[in-house]
């Protein structure tokens, strides 16, 4: 049966959906949803079609959207995503995340919530506000936020957050207790001799490969990192990248060793592409070696940036790759990020970019 | 002496017309942007308007519990809070901000 790509687009005015064939080569746009608000991140669960979108704002705070047919009506709930009385309130929804038959979703300040019918109804993993480093959180320059959700793809009992700028939490009690994973991860502006603390570092953005529950990845404020026993250590991979310094991580569909990244040009230098030159990079072997993949890309006066969760893979074969920019540019691949092109522009700034793969 | 029936002894909440903004009213399409409540306080009317527009609750107030920052909420043209008592046949304006971004 033939298929569709859907591309999820959050932005700061909306979500949007990009839909293309199987063969990935016309896209036709569709939206705003979502009253126009802010959508921090917009996912697809490819066992039902239902798309959810989290987002908020100062204004209207909180809200987790979700249609089942494809953007063509929406509903949306905020029913227990909320703190106690008292504590300072949830900001906005910062990333969600959907496995195992339950809807995680990830909050400023930073916390994480579960919901299992559908959104519908949200209860806190009170666990992770409560552990005894919590007073001692600080803020990275977006906010104290929960950005990255990784479960286990099995066991719902395991699942790691990462958040900015406090790094790598893991559980293995669902949510009961946490532990910080971030040795050998650094905190470049900490003192000499206190760049590698327990916690405190600034991730930006947490992925797992593909058919290896213990290998990770993570893009983070200083440096790119892989881990082989599910974040218990880090090692670095970023030798060979054009700078230490980016947001999005994407792991490939099927292969555990290809991982594509977007380095930008530095923290305090724009954060533009380097050199003004867009580039995705991927390894196809951990991160030992990386190419940057341009043709098709814009080389010239680039100063765009692309924000943690706003670049992703597809399910097809030979993968797809996509990212959308600060800028409201989104660019797809169809070849596994050998060649690119445009397929929306003028979006307001995308907050994140997921696929979802149906049948046409 | 006779013991009044709860009936009698029922007092009726207030009645007031509430005026909602457009902006917060975005994600409830079907909602009226003036109608009559039957509240005794702010609190009680924005739970009345929940209990129409399931989710409403959450666009007005966050959960300190306090009105949103960028909303205010005028009771016979005084800024109220939440506990702010309703007169009977009073208007409330719920206005948001001039703050954009």
């Amino acid at each position: 049966m033939a298929r569709k790509v859907l591309i999820l687009v959050g932005t700061k005015k909306g979500a949007f959906i990009v839909e293309g064939g199987e063969d990935r080569q016309s896209w036709q746009l569709r939206g705003p949803f979502c009253a126009a608000q802010p959508m921090s991140h917009v996912v697809g669960d490819p066992g039902t079609g239902t798309i959810y979108a989290g987002g908020g704002d100062p204004w209207f705070g909180p809200s987790v959207w979700k249609t089942s047919d494809l953007g063509e009506s929406w509903s949306h709930s905020s029913e227990g995503l909320a703190y106690k009385e008292g504590e300072e309130p949830i900001k906005t929804v910062w990333s969600l995340h959907h496995a195992n038959g339950k809807l995680y979703a990830g909050v400023e300040p930073a916390g994480l919530f579960v919901s299992e019918d559908g959104g519908q109804n949200w209860q806190h993993i009170k666990g992770l506000r409560d552990h005894p480093t919590r007073p001692q959180w600080q803020p990275g320059g977006g906010g104290l936020n929960l950005h990255s959700i990784v479960a286990h793809p099995t066991d719902d009992r395991k699942i790691w957050v990462g958040m900015s700028a406090v790094g790598v939490f893991y559980t293995e009690d669902g949510g009961e207790s946490w532990e910080p994973r971030n040795s050998g991860t650094r905190q470049d502006y900490a003192p000499e001799g206190q760049r590698y603390p327990e916690f405190g570092q600034c991730v930006h953005c947490l992925v797992m490969a593909p058919g290896t529950p213990d290998r990770l990845y993570q893009q983070n404020h200083c440096g790119m990192y892989k881990s082989e026993d599910g974040g218990k250590s880090w090692e670095s991979i970023e030798a060979g990248l054009p700078s230490t310094f980016g947001f999005p991580a994407s792991p490939h569909p099927r292969d555990r060793d290809t991982l594509y990244l977007i380095p930008l040009n530095g923290d305090s230098v724009g954060r533009y592409m380097p050199d003004g030159s867009a580039a995705v990079w991927r390894t196809r072997d951990a991160g030992k070696n990386w190419e940057g993949m341009r043709k098709g890309l814009p080389q010239e006066e680039v100063f765009f940036g692309v924000l943690r969760q706003a670049m992703t893979t597809d399910t097809l074969e030979p993968a797809g790759v996509y990212f959308g920019s600060n800028t409201g540019e989104l660019y797809a691949s169809a070849d596994e990020g050998e060649s690119w092109k445009c397929v929306a522009e003028h979006l307001p700034p995308i907050s994140s970019v997921e696929t979802l793969v149906v049948d046409a | 002496m006779q013991q009044k029936t709860d009936a009698e002894t029922r007092v009726e909440a207030p009645r007031v017309v509430v005026n909602l903004p457009c902006a917060p009213l975005d994600p409830f399409p079907e909602a009226d942007e003036e109608l009559e409540i039957e509240a005794s306080t702010v609190d009680e009317m924005i739970n009345a308007l929940n209990a129409r527009w399931p989710g409403m609750r959450d666009r007005l107030c966050d959960s300190t519990p306090r009105i949103r920052k960028h909303l205010n909420i005028f009771v016979e043209g005084r800024r109220s809070t939440l506990a702010t008592a309703l007169p009977d046949g009073g208007k409330v304006y719920i206005l948001t901000a001039m703050s954009g971004g």
